[in-house]
């Protein structure tokens, strides 16, 4: 079903020129996430897990190579296309949860809606809506600084959820936690796949990485194995 | 709708930072603060002393003209004027045959006498001396009363027309008219009582009293200087008047067409003409000096947003993450240096409102704030923040995400 595949990446390549010497990050990657799907994607530091999780993300783009998302070719557009492609298709969820550290949790849920213009009495229904689907209906007013590491990971993927994107890309977001609240947040993400929500996964820990689908392995800029996880070991 | 609420976005990104930094934010202030002051005071200071100005010279006629020894304005060497001979009461009896065009003439003699009624004095009284026409020439409607005529005039009768303040001082708010006052000794019959006018840079103009000129006492001599008055009622024909005038007096003075004039023909615009060319090189000084001040306040502003764009690197890092276009981030840094510049710009109105108001208070005048002063200060604290904001935010904007969200 080529019409559901949120993301197809071919024949990636990416150069970093730093002084005289080219690093070649990636090197040929070929990728297909299909809609619905819960995929991780590994490796060793060094292996251009981070690159192809930028291009993912469209905060950058690829040298050679084509990447479509959602059907629209993305590796060739400006700064402020990629801005409200982000804005539309993707939802962030980093390690260190890059909250506004001023806003209220509910702002910084609210802030996607702003940059596309959604009116205010909509923006103030959705972010609720999205504040109250991670649990967090009672926090809505603490400024992060005033919740736990948990409970700051629930604001990022609230703020990630409010504009109904294409996939959510979650960038090792239990880095920063304890154990138990980590497994809490990955029932989070659990749920929200049940749910139909298309979500690539970047971790480097294989405990993680089993709540997904699919892995695949980075290595020096390829793609080196790609697994099919049994649906017996994510419970 | 949505525009709405991204600007309150603005608004909020502005007031968080500068809450966060609220002493750094009072200091950046400074600059425009300064120059925003200087700029009110002085716009207030020049419009209050211009309207004053103005109000003044129109207590003088603004279609006469005045033939004299000495021009109003003295730009030549004094010296020279000096050696001028005098206007005559024989040019007078010349001109006011040949000058077609004035619809008035009046002369004019002008000296400080001492004014009796009864037993009471009062010194240094402007006295004139003129005709029946000075009430044309020179404005001078009696408010009660009447100006005596020609034929008084004619027939040397002492009468005389009295100003306000001799009517204050002398009869005390009773009926003058019919009285009879001494000037320098000789009596003279109330016949009316000028329209209270004021004065002219301090000198009171109701402390006078008009006589004819046929009685004026020290003028039996025709050779003394007088000031000659022209009016024409058609105020285009100003200067043919002005050529006329000219023409006969240079055939009276006998002047070779190569002389230069050797008497002045004075009109109010000279006057105004004069001040205003005085005030355009103040104006123009104090210019400079709060365009310095803003100059260096705005860039007290660019150097503070710089580090502002630094230290919010990871936030504008994750604003752009989530969508935001580099039009977002610079409206918003823009917006933050314009919140900046208009305190300054606000303070510094109030301020400039505040000390132009006592300084004028010191001397004696009405402040006249105007709304288009205000507006000005304000437009120029604005514009300032607009022009300091404007590299920093377009920098930030530039950022690129992947390097803004890796900063610490």
């Amino acid at each position: 079903m080529p019409e559901n595949l949120i993301i197809e990446i071919n024949e990636l390549h990416k150069v970093y020129i730093l002084g005289k010497t080219k690093v070649h990050a990636l090197r040929g990657i070929g990728v297909r996430v299909r809609s619905g799907e819960y995929m991780s994607i590994m490796g060793p530091s060094g292996s251009g897990k981070s690159t192809l999780m930028n291009i993912i993300g469209c905060l950058d783009v690829p040298t050679t190579g084509t990447y479509r998302l959602n059907g629209q070719d993305v590796s060739g557009l400006t700064d402020d296309q990629l801005a409200k492609i982000r804005n539309k298709e993707i939802g962030f969820v980093f390690q260190t949860f890059n909250l506004l550290p001023r806003a209220s949790a509910l702002h910084n849920v609210e802030l996607p809606l702003i940059y596309n213009g959604t009116s205010t009495g909509k923006r103030r229904e959705r972010a609720i809506e999205a504040m109250e689907k991670v649990g967090l209906g009672d926090r809505m007013h603490h400024k992060p600084n005033e919740l736990s590491g948990g409970e700051r990971q629930r604001v990022a993927i609230a703020r990630a959820l409010v504009n109904n994107p294409s996939m959510i890309l979650a960038d090792e977001p239990t880095g920063n936690l304890d154990t138990k609240t980590g497994e809490e947040i990955m029932e989070i993400f659990d749920h929200l796949n049940e749910q139909g929500n298309t979500i690539v996964l970047v971790t480097h820990e294989d405990f993680i990485a089993q709540h997904s689908n699919r892995i695949i392995r980075l290595k020096d800029g390829l793609i080196e194995n790609e697994e099919i996880v049994e649906e017996k070991s994510k419970e | 709708m949505s525009v709405a609420s991204q600007w309150w976005e603005y608004f909020r990104f502005s007031y968080d930072a500068l809450t966060a930094n609220k002493i750094r934010f009072l200091l950046t202030t400074l600059g425009i603060f300064l120059g925003v002051t200087a700029i009110i005071v002085i716009f207030t200071a020049i419009q209050s002393i211009n309207s004053y100005v103005k109000s003044e010279f129109s207590n003088i006629g603004s279609s006469s003209l005045y033939l004299s020894k000495f021009p109003w304005v003295i730009t030549d060497n004094y010296w020279e004027l000096r050696n001028r001979p005098e206007v005559t009461l024989d040019d007078y009896d010349l001109l006011k045959e040949k000058v077609e065009t004035a619809s008035w003439i009046s002369p004019q003699i002008e000296a400080m006498r001492t004014i009796e009624y009864r037993n009471k004095n009062l010194e240094d009284v402007f006295t004139v001396g003129s005709n029946e026409q000075y009430v044309f020439t020179d404005n001078a409607e009696p408010e009660f009363g009447r100006f005596f005529t020609e034929m008084e005039v004619y027939r040397a009768r002492p009468v005389c027309v009295i100003g306000q303040n001799v009517r204050e001082e002398l009869f005390k708010g009773r009926d003058p008219l019919g009285k009879r006052i001494k000037i320098n000794g000789h009596p003279h019959r109330i016949v009316g009582v000028l329209k209270k006018m004021g004065s002219f840079f301090g000198f009171n103009l109701d402390n006078q009293v008009i006589i004819p000129y046929t009685t004026f006492q020290g003028i039996s001599s025709h050779h003394r200087g007088i000031s000659i008055a022209f009016r024409t009622d058609d105020p285009l024909l100003l200067d043919n008047l002005r050529d006329e005038i000219r023409g006969e007096m240079r055939k009276i003075r006998k002047l070779p067409p190569a002389e230069n004039d050797n008497f002045a023909i004075n009109q109010q615009t000279m006057l105004t003409d004069f001040y205003n060319k005085l005030t355009g090189t103040s104006y123009l000084v104090v210019f400079i000096i709060a365009a310095i001040s803003l100059i260096v306040g705005g860039i007290g502003i660019m150097n503070i947003m710089l580090v502002s764009v630094t230290e919010r690197t990871k936030e504008i890092g994750i604003r752009k993450a989530i969508g935001a276009t580099r039009r977002n981030i610079i409206m918003q840094f823009l917006s933050e240096s314009v919140a900046i510049s208009s305190l300054g710009g606000i303070i510094g109105i109030v301020a400039g409102v505040l000390i132009a108001q006592l300084l004028l208070h010191k001397i004696k005048l009405d402040a006249s704030v105007t709304l288009t002063t205000i507006l000005i200060g304000y437009g120029f604290s604005a514009f300032v923040g607009i022009i300091s904001g404007l590299y920093p935010a377009v920098r930030a904007s530039k950022l690129h995400p992947i390097d803004a969200l890796r900063y610490e």
